[in-house]
């Protein structure tokens, strides 16, 4: 199926197409390897991902001049962000899986980037060194220190260039912080600050400060058994500096204004859909969850994803969302087979495209699904190895919810729940798209005709 | 991949695996995720409502038939002679009405609740939206009461009303408590100071029977380790036998050992956590396993030690 480009201008349909996949193609995946987050920077020119291993791998665009084809990514710097550690008070291990990665605006010729595992945010620099000084007096070019006495005379040291190195180095740790898992971190318009969430707390941290950060959401009751509800996900607003969203496990998002008050337990708006009592089951509350939020680029609506669904808010409504797209109803009665191989509890991200008029989010059996806003069209498409010839045009995928299956289409109980989609990035500006299956990214192109 | 056998859901299967993903959650990599305990505490108690919701209408339904002939052979003694006279009025009132043939002796028993009310126990708790007469033969006493209903995973509807079910716990003319031995699977219940196994208040003949040692856990209070041992002082009844309780589920699944979960999960997120202070409150012997409660707390406060 296809809908209309996204650039605005003309009234081109977009064929997606298989451009690489980066990964290993062993079945036998590695656990170490399970890709965890995927994330492109401002300009699009990189794109990181993070994996159970505590590793981050950042991919550039190359910029070809072949009309036929797109540019491709290729490895740009590798690294290890976090490593394992054991909390002795608690007789815990903090996993070193990466949960978020999100770039900083880009001030110089460096790239930054914020990395974070269950407990300690890092701030990496990433930077390319093309030169290197030589010429010392005192130095050979090997490192050697050459004796004072032995100079007879004096020259300038100069830059010379030599091979590209890209280097990764940790220039903040921000640790401490938080009691319970960080779930998200998300920086902020003002270029300075960023906040960071777990299951009960938000913080706001200044970029530059270390030691300390303030506590702006608590929503940890005085009697741990009365607890209710745990923050899923945050993200501050794209232009007003002083709000932010946090959704929680009970379906809801709270905008908060910091301008109100030093602690933002109390909302500022709340937007909440009623449940329909038609649907209630055992698993109503898991299924309500939300899993991410994210505004759109333009600020004005803000896009939620729970288990089956993907739902667009206007932030000046807080009734009801004002669209609502179903990923994959075919599941909902399958919950409770889903409950027991713990699939339930998958957090699936979601993500606007450039101009805020699609939105894109994962499913199972590798499939992805991208809903047109304003076409009012959808499509399902899938991340695979078989589809990868290189500007292939992917197939839309159907999948049969009852018995009467027809050609091409999938069973239901055909789908394989251990293939998963649960990351996606979409480029700012271009058609270009990164979709992570479990231990390989996947990055598709419109067509170039 | 997904069983294809989606309609047979089972509140006490789902019950079962939600206890042992909080079990296994102790052991995870990383410490024990609050969001997801969260979730199934949720779930667990939804399936626990189904469950109870479904016990206590049997319950309720046979306590109804035992109070109907008690009250017809009160009248029976008091005066004979009028026996067949309040048959006869009653069975205007009911059978008649309703144009139900039965028997005058089980005539007696179709009364309106507001009948019974004067003479039922005043533990038992009343739903009080079902004022029509009640019928040994339907399941369905209640289903008029309250639109609420929990759909399976294949939308049948599961009737559910709004008992207060810690009242109706509380007022149960059998002080019952029931925990759960996570590690050995064993639920055990304490009733009037008797111990007894997956027994219910209604049918104590079913569970005095020979009474044996039962392994017991040594708790130790880190996180992870238990041994099991024998504790001498500690004897529960033998599994009660399903096929002599009418009421009883009769099929032996993996989950029968769990079956009644009231004293451990109450409403929301505080029946994941259970009171330490109560369980050692009640550390006078009328509760059956300290080791087991222990371990109990041993894990909850597993969760609670952020």
């Amino acid at each position: 199926m296809m809908f209309e480009a996204n650039t605005g201008g003309g009234s081109n349909d977009v064929q997606w197409c298989f451009s690489q996949v980066k990964g290993a193609i062993d079945d036998d995946v590695a656990e170490a390897d399970i890709i965890s987050t995927v994330e492109f920077n401002h300009s699009g020119e990189l794109l990181a991902t993070g994996d159970k291993g505590g590793r981050v791998v950042i991919f550039q665009q190359e910029i070809e001049n072949k009309p036929q084809c797109r540019s491709e990514y290729n490895v740009y710097s590798t690294f290890q962000s976090h490593e394992p550690e054991f909390d002795y008070l608690k007789s815990l291990e903090i996993e070193e899986k990466i949960n978020k990665i999100r770039w900083l605006p880009q001030k110089n010729a460096a790239q930054f980037l914020l990395s974070t595992n269950d407990k300690t945010i890092k701030l990496w620099k990433i930077s390319e060194r093309d030169k290197r000084p030589e010429g010392y007096n005192l130095k050979e070019e090997d490192g050697r220190y050459i004796d004072p006495n032995t100079v007879t005379a004096l020259r300038v040291p100069v830059f010379r260039p030599m091979d590209l190195m890209v280097e990764a180095s940790p220039r903040r740790v921000f640790a401490n912080a938080h009691t319970y898992h960080i779930n998200s971190i998300s920086i902020n318009s003002d270029h300075e600050t960023y906040l960071s969430a777990d299951d009960l707390r938000i913080n706001l941290w200044h970029q530059e400060i270390t030691d300390r950060s303030f506590n702006i959401v608590d929503i940890k009751p005085a009697n741990m058994e009365e607890l209710t509800e745990v923050i899923t996900a945050a993200e501050f607003h794209p232009h007003q500096c002083n709000t932010f969203v946090y959704s929680s496990s009970k379906g809801t998002i709270r905008l908060c204004d910091m301008r109100a008050s030093a602690l933002c337990d109390t909302h500022s708006k709340l937007f909440e859909e009623p449940e329909d009592p038609s649907n209630r089951s055992f698993f109503s509350e898991i299924i309500s969850s939300i899993s991410d939020v994210k505004f759109s680029h333009n600020g004005r609506y803000m896009m939620t994803r729970d288990y089956l669904s993907v739902k667009i808010w206007d932030l000046n409504m807080e009734s009801r969302p004002v669209e609502t797209y179903q990923v994959h109803e075919y599941l909902r009665n399958k919950l409770c087979s889903l409950y027991e191989n713990d699939c339930i509890f998958d957090k699936f991200e979601c993500c606007w495209n450039g101009n805020d008029s699609v939105v894109m989010t994962g499913s199972y059996n590798n499939f992805f699904r991208m809903f047109d806003r304003g076409q009012r069209r959808d499509v399902t498409l899938e991340a695979s190895r078989e589809g990868s010839k290189p500007q292939q045009v992917l197939k839309p995928r159907k999948v049969c919810a009852d018995g009467k299956r027809k050609k091409d289409e999938i069973s239901v109980d055909s789908l394989d729940f251990n293939k998963k989609i649960l990351h996606t990035a979409w480029h700012p500006q271009d058609n270009v798209i990164a979709v992570a299956t479990t231990n390989n990214l996947y990055i598709f192109q419109d067509k170039v005709n | 991949m997904i069983n294809t056998m989606e309609c047979a859901v089972d509140a006490q299967s789902l019950i079962s695996i939600s206890l042992r993903k909080i079990h296994n959650s102790r052991t995870q990599r990383g410490g024990i995720k609050l969001h997801k305990n969260l979730l199934v505490s949720y779930v667990l108690r939804n399936a626990r409502q189904v469950y109870m919701n479904e016990k206590y209408a049997e319950i309720y339904r046979m306590q109804q038939y035992e109070e109907v002939m008690t009250v017809c052979n009160e009248i029976q003694e008091l005066n004979p002679l009028d026996l067949a006279e309040d048959c006869e009025e009653q069975s205007g009132d009911c059978c008649g009405n309703d144009g139900v043939s039965e028997p005058a002796s089980l005539c007696c028993a179709l009364l309106p609740v507001s009948h019974l009310t004067a003479v039922q126990s005043a533990h038992i708790q009343a739903p009080s939206a079902c004022s029509a007469p009640l019928s040994l033969q339907s399941d369905d006493v209640c289903k008029e009461t309250e639109p609420s209903f929990y759909r399976s995973c294949c939308a049948e509807a599961y009737p559910v009303s709004n008992w207060d079910f810690s009242t109706v716990n509380n007022n149960l003319h059998c002080n019952k408590t029931t925990v759960l031995d996570l590690d050995t699977h064993v639920v055990t219940t304490v009733e009037n100071g008797y111990l007894h196994q997956d027994c219910c208040a209604s049918f104590q003949q079913c569970c005095q029977g020979a009474q044996s040692p039962a392994k017991k856990r040594k708790v130790d209070f880190e996180y992870y380790i238990s041994d099991i041992e024998e504790v001498p002082d500690f004897t529960p009844c033998k599994r009660a036998k399903f096929e002599d309780c009418s009421y009883a589920n009769s099929e032996h699944l993996d989950t029968s050992n769990i079956s009644n979960l009231i004293s451990i999960f109450g409403s929301g997120f505080s029946g994941l956590v259970s009171r330490q202070a109560d369980f050692e409150q009640a550390l006078n012997g009328q509760f059956c396993s300290k080791q087991a409660l222990a371990s109990l707390g041993a894990w909850t406060r597993a969760i609670v030690a952020f």
